[in-house]
C-alpha cells in the first residue's frame, strides 16, 4: 500500500502552479522581447526555468549563438580583408581602428562639454559684469562645434519632427482615399509619381521655399537648416503612410460596412469606431516603413545640404580627408545603422502595444 | 593647455574698456568657411578669444561648397562668410545669383596652387628644364603642358582639368597659367555659362577638398586650388604640384571676407567689430617671423576647421611646399595674412577679378575704365577697414604703421618681372591691361555662340 502524503501533493502542486506562473509570466515577456529584438532571451530563460532543456539549448543557438558567430564571422573577415584594400589616405580601418575612432569621438565629446562649461561661466561672467552696469544679461548658446553625440541628437530630432509632419498630412489623406474611391482616383496619380522622387531632387526646391517664404529675422522657432531637413524627410517618408492607411480603410469587413449604415452612424464616429481601428495596423505598418526611410532620407539630405546632424558629420569627415576619417565615417555607419534599428524597434513596439498582437 | 591660458587671457581683457567702446547691435552671429587654410583668420580670431573681447559670439560652420556658401549669405542664413574674391563682385555685378556683398576684409595673399596627376606629369616632364642638381626648374611654365594637351586632342580625348568656381581665383589663375603657356581655357557668354568655348583645356567645377577624390577617379586631369589639397595629392602620392599662384604672380590678392550691404549699414558696429577680430588674428598669424604658425597648424587640424593631418597643412603654412615627393622648396610668403598690407582691401585688387571676369566673357561687353572703378568702389570698403584699425591702434592693439592711412586704394602697379608672362598689371588702367594680355577678349569683342567677334 503505497500511501501519498498529502503535504507531498500540495507540495508538488505548489511547485507546478509556480512553475505554471513563470511560464506564463516568461510566455507575456517573450512578446515584449520579441519586439525590442531581445527574443533570444525567452528560451535561456525557460532553460533555466527547467523547460525541457534540449529544445531550449536549440533555441538558443539559433537565436543567440548563430548571430553572435555571424558577427564574430564578419568583423574577423572584415579584419582580415581590411588592410588589404590601400586606398591613398592608407589602408582600410579594420575594427580596431574604428573602435579607437569611436573611443577618441566620445573623448572629444567630452573635450567640448568641458569647453562648453568654460564657454557658461565666462557668459555667467559677462552676465554679472551688464547686471552691474544696469543693463539687461543675456542667454547665450554655446558657439563652438557640436560634439558627436549632439550631431546624432539633431538628427533625432530632425527625423523624428518631419515624420510627425509626414503622419499629421499622410493618415487622414490615407483614410479620406480609403473610404471615397473618388479621392482615391484623385490622389493615387500624384502618390505614383511623387513617391519615387529622391531626397536629393526635393531638396534644394525645399531649401528654395523655405529661403523665400520663411523669415528668421530675430529669432525664429526653428533655424531655417532644420526645417530644411526636415521638411525633406516629410516629402519623402509622407508615401509609405498614406498607402498602407488607405489601403488599411479601404480593406475593413464589408459588413461592418453595412452594420454602420443601419446603425446610421455619423462620418465621424465611423471613423473613429470603426475605421481606425480596423485599420490601424496597416497604419503602424506604414508608419514603421515612413519612419525608416526617413531616416535614410535624412542623412543623404544632411550630407548633401550641409544642415548639421550625422550626414553632415559624414560629408566633413570625407571632406577632411585625413588619415582618421575613414574610420570616424564608418563609426557614423554603424551609429547610423544601429539609430535606425532602434527607431525601428519602437514602432515595432509601438504598434504592438496598440494593436495588441504584434503581427497581424 | 595653450587653449585654457589663451581662453584666460581673452577673460582677463574682456575686462578692459575695449568691449564697451562699441554699441553692438547685433552680438551672435554665424559664419561660413570653407575647408582651406586660408579660412585661418576666423578659426584663430575664435580660437583666440578676439571675437570674444568683442563681445562677439560667433559660430563658425563649415560648408560644403562655395555655391551654398554664397547662397547662405545671401538668404540670410549666414551672417558673413570666408569667400573667393570673385564672389562679392560677381553678385555684386549681376553675374551669377545677384546681391550686393561688400568685402571690409581681404583675408590673405597667395596660398594656391596647380597640381596635375602623376601620368600628365610624367608626360610634361621632358619638356620642363632642369636645374643642376636634377631638379625640375621653377616656376614651370604652361607651355610644357602643351604638347600633352595637344596629343589628347589629337587622340579625340576631352583634356579635363577642375577649378572650384566659375568667378574663383582659381578660374582665373589656371586660366592665367594655361594662356600664358598658349592653351586656350575657354570663353563664357551670356547663352554659355559653362566657360568651355573654344577651350583646349575643359575647366569645370568641383568643391576644394574633393579636388584630389576628383583627380584620383580620373574625371580631371589636374585642378587649381587653395591649400592644403595640393600638398594632400603629394602626401596620397596621386599627383604633383606644377606650380604656385605665388610663382606666378608674387603676393597676389586671395579670399576676402564677404557680407551683405546690408550687414554693413543695419550693424555698422558690429561689422567694425568682425573686422577689428579678424586683423588681430592676421597680426597673430605673421607677428614674429610666422612664429605662431605651428600653433596655427594644429588649430587647423581639428576636425571641425580643415581637419587634414597636420603634417599636411604644415608644409605650406611653416614655409615651404613640396612639388615631388621630397622636392620641398622653401616658400616663405607661401601664406600671407597680414603683411604687405594683406588684409586691407585694394581696389586695384578688384579690378583685377573683374578684368579677368571680362578677359573670358563672364562680363559679355566691353565696360569703360570709370566702371571699373565705380564697380570696385561698391564692393571693396577700406573705409570699413580703416575705421576699424584705427579703433585697434587706439587700443595699442596695432602698430600705426602697419596700416596704409593714406592709399587711394590702388596698389602701386605690379612690375612686369613679378608676373609669369611679364605682363605689367595696373589697376587704373583696367581696359589697357586687358588689351594687353594675348589670349582673351579685347576691346569691343564679343562671344557669339563659339566665335570671338569684333
Amino acid at each position: 500500500m503505497t500511501a501519498i502524503d498529502p503535504q507531498q501533493l500540495d507540495d508538488q502542486a505548489a511547485r507546478e502552479a509556480r512553475k505554471a506562473k513563470i511560464f506564463t509570466w516568461i510566455n507575456k515577456a517573450d512578446t515584449w522581447f520579441t519586439v525590442l529584438g531581445l527574443g533570444w532571451l525567452t528560451p535561456i530563460f525557460r532553460a533555466i526555468a527547467g523547460d525541457n532543456p534540449k529544445a531550449q539549448y536549440k533555441e538558443i543557438w539559433k537565436l543567440a549563438g548563430v548571430p553572435v558567430l555571424a558577427i564574430v564571422g564578419f568583423m574577423f573577415l572584415w579584419a582580415t580583408l581590411a588592410p588589404q584594400v590601400q586606398t591613398s589616405l592608407g589602408a582600410v580601418p579594420g575594427p580596431s581602428q574604428v573602435w579607437e575612432q569611436a573611443v577618441n569621438l566620445h573623448e572629444d565629446a567630452q573635450a567640448k562639454a568641458a569647453k562648453k562649461a568654460q564657454f557658461e561661466e565666462k557668459v555667467a561672467q559677462l552676465n554679472e559684469r551688464l547686471i552691474a552696469q544696469g543693463k539687461e544679461p543675456k542667454e547665450r548658446a554655446f558657439t563652438g562645434a557640436p560634439s558627436y553625440y549632439q550631431q546624432i541628437w539633431t538628427s533625432i530630432k530632425t527625423v523624428f519632427f518631419g515624420f510627425l509632419i509626414a503622419s499629421v498630412v499622410a493618415i487622414p489623406l490615407g483614410i479620406l482615399a480609403g473610404l471615397s474611391p473618388y479621392a482615391n482616383a484623385a490622389i493615387n496619380p500624384l502618390v505614383q509619381i511623387f513617391k519615387p522622387v529622391s531626397p536629393l531632387a526635393w531638396l534644394p526646391i525645399v531649401t528654395m521655399i523655405v529661403s523665400a517664404t520663411y523669415a528668421v529675422d530675430g529669432d525664429g522657432w526653428f533655424a531655417k537648416s532644420f526645417l530644411n531637413s526636415a521638411i525633406t524627410v516629410t516629402l519623402c517618408s509622407l508615401w509609405p503612410t498614406l498607402i498602407n492607411t488607405s489601403l488599411g480603410v479601404s480593406s475593413i469587413d464589408k459588413d461592418l460596412v453595412s452594420v454602420s449604415k443601419v446603425l446610421k452612424m455619423s462620418t465621424w464616429t465611423k471613423i473613429t469606431k470603426l475605421v481606425l481601428p480596423s485599420a490601424l495596423p496597416l497604419i503602424f505598418t506604414g508608419l514603421r516603413l515612413s519612419l525608416g526611410v526617413g531616416w535614410m532620407v535624412l542623412i543623404a539630405a544632411e550630407m548633401l545640404a550641409q544642415n548639421p546632424g550625422l550626414g553632415k558629420f559624414v560629408w566633413d569627415e570625407f571632406q577632411n580627408g585625413s588619415s582618421q576619417s575613414l574610420a570616424k565615417i564608418m563609426v557614423a555607419v554603424f551609429t547610423i545603422g544601429i539609430i535606425g534599428f532602434l527607431l525601428d524597434r519602437l514602432m515595432y513596439a509601438i504598434q504592438a502595444a496598440f494593436t495588441f498582437t504584434n503581427n497581424r | 593647455m595653450k587653449r585654457i591660458a589663451s581662453i584666460l587671457a581673452a577673460t582677463v581683457t574682456m575686462a578692459t574698456p575695449a568691449l564697451a567702446e562699441l554699441e553692438l547691435e547685433k552680438d551672435e552671429l554665424t559664419f561660413g568657411f570653407i575647408k582651406l587654410t586660408d579660412m585661418a583668420p576666423l578659426a584663430v580670431a575664435y580660437e583666440q578669444g578676439y571675437f570674444l573681447e568683442e563681445g562677439l559670439f560667433v559660430t563658425l560652420e563649415a560648408q560644403a561648397n562655395w555655391k551654398v556658401l554664397l547662397d547662405g549669405v545671401i538668404d540670410g542664413q549666414l551672417d558673413g562668410a570666408h569667400m573667393l574674391a570673385g564672389q562679392p563682385l560677381a553678385a555684386t555685378i549681376g553675374y551669377g545669383t545677384e546681391a550686393h556683398i561688400i568685402t571690409p576684409f581681404s583675408m590673405d595673399l597667395n596660398g594656391n596652387g596647380i597640381t596635375v596627376s602623376n601620368e600628365i606629369w610624367e608626360a610634361m616632364k621632358p619638356n620642363v628644364p632642369l636645374m643642376e642638381d636634377g631638379r625640375p626648374q621653377h616656376p614651370i611654365s604652361a607651355s610644357a603642358l602643351k604638347p600633352v594637351v595637344d596629343e589628347y586632342t589629337a587622340a579625340g580625348k576631352p583634356f579635363n582639368m577642375g577649378m572650384v568656381f566659375p568667378v574663383s581665383t582659381h578660374n582665373y589663375e589656371l586660366r592665367y597659367w594655361l594662356a600664358a603657356g598658349g592653351i586656350e581655357p575657354g570663353y563664357y557668354s551670356p547663352e554659355n555659362i559653362t566657360g568651355q568655348i573654344g577651350a583646349e583645356a575643359l575647366l569645370s567645377v568641383t568643391p576644394p577638398p574633393q579636388m584630389p577624390a576628383t583627380m584620383e577617379a580620373g574625371t580631371i586631369y589636374g585642378y587649381a586650388v587653395g591649400e592644403p589639397w595640393n600638398q594632400q595629392a603629394v602626401f596620397k602620392g596621386i599627383g604633383v604640384p606644377v606650380i604656385t599662384d605665388y610663382q606666378m604672380w608674387k603676393n597676389n590678392p586671395e579670399k576676402v571676407f564677404g557680407i551683405t550691404n546690408e550687414f554693413a549699414e543695419e550693424y555698422p558696429n558690429t561689422t567694425k567689430a568682425v573686422v577689428k577680430a579678424l586683423i588681430r588674428a592676421a597680426i597673430w598669424l605673421d607677428e614674429n617671423d610666422n612664429a605662431n604658425r605651428d600653433e596655427a597648424v594644429e588649430i587647423l587640424s581639428r576636425p571641425e576647421y580643415v581637419g587634414a593631418d597636420a603634417e599636411v597643412i604644415a608644409n605650406s603654412m611653416t614655409g615651404f611646399f613640396e612639388f615631388e615627393k621630397g622636392d620641398k622648396r622653401d616658400i616663405p610668403d607661401f601664406n600671407v595674412f597680414f603683411r604687405y598690407n594683406a588684409t586691407y582691401p585694394y581696389y586695384s585688387d578688384a579690378i583685377w577679378y573683374l578684368t579677368q571676369m571680362r578677359r573670358w566673357g563672364q562680363i559679355a561687353e566691353a565696360k569703360s575704365d570709370e566702371w571699373y572703378f565705380e564697380a570696385a568702389k561698391s564692393v571693396y570698403r577700406p573705409d570699413i577697414y580703416l575705421e576699424a584699425a584705427r579703433l585697434l591702434v587706439d587700443a595699442g592693439l596695432a602698430n600705426e604703421a602697419d596700416f596704409p592711412w593714406d592709399s587711394d586704394g590702388f596698389k602701386a602697379p605690379t612690375p612686369a618681372e613679378d608676373i609669369i608672362d611679364g605682363i605689367a598689371y595696373d589697376g587704373k588702367a583696367p581696359n589697357a591691361y586687358i588689351d594687353s594680355l594675348p589670349i582673351g577678349l579685347k576691346g569691343a569683342q564679343t562671344v557669339v555662340g563659339t566665335e570671338v567677334q569684333g
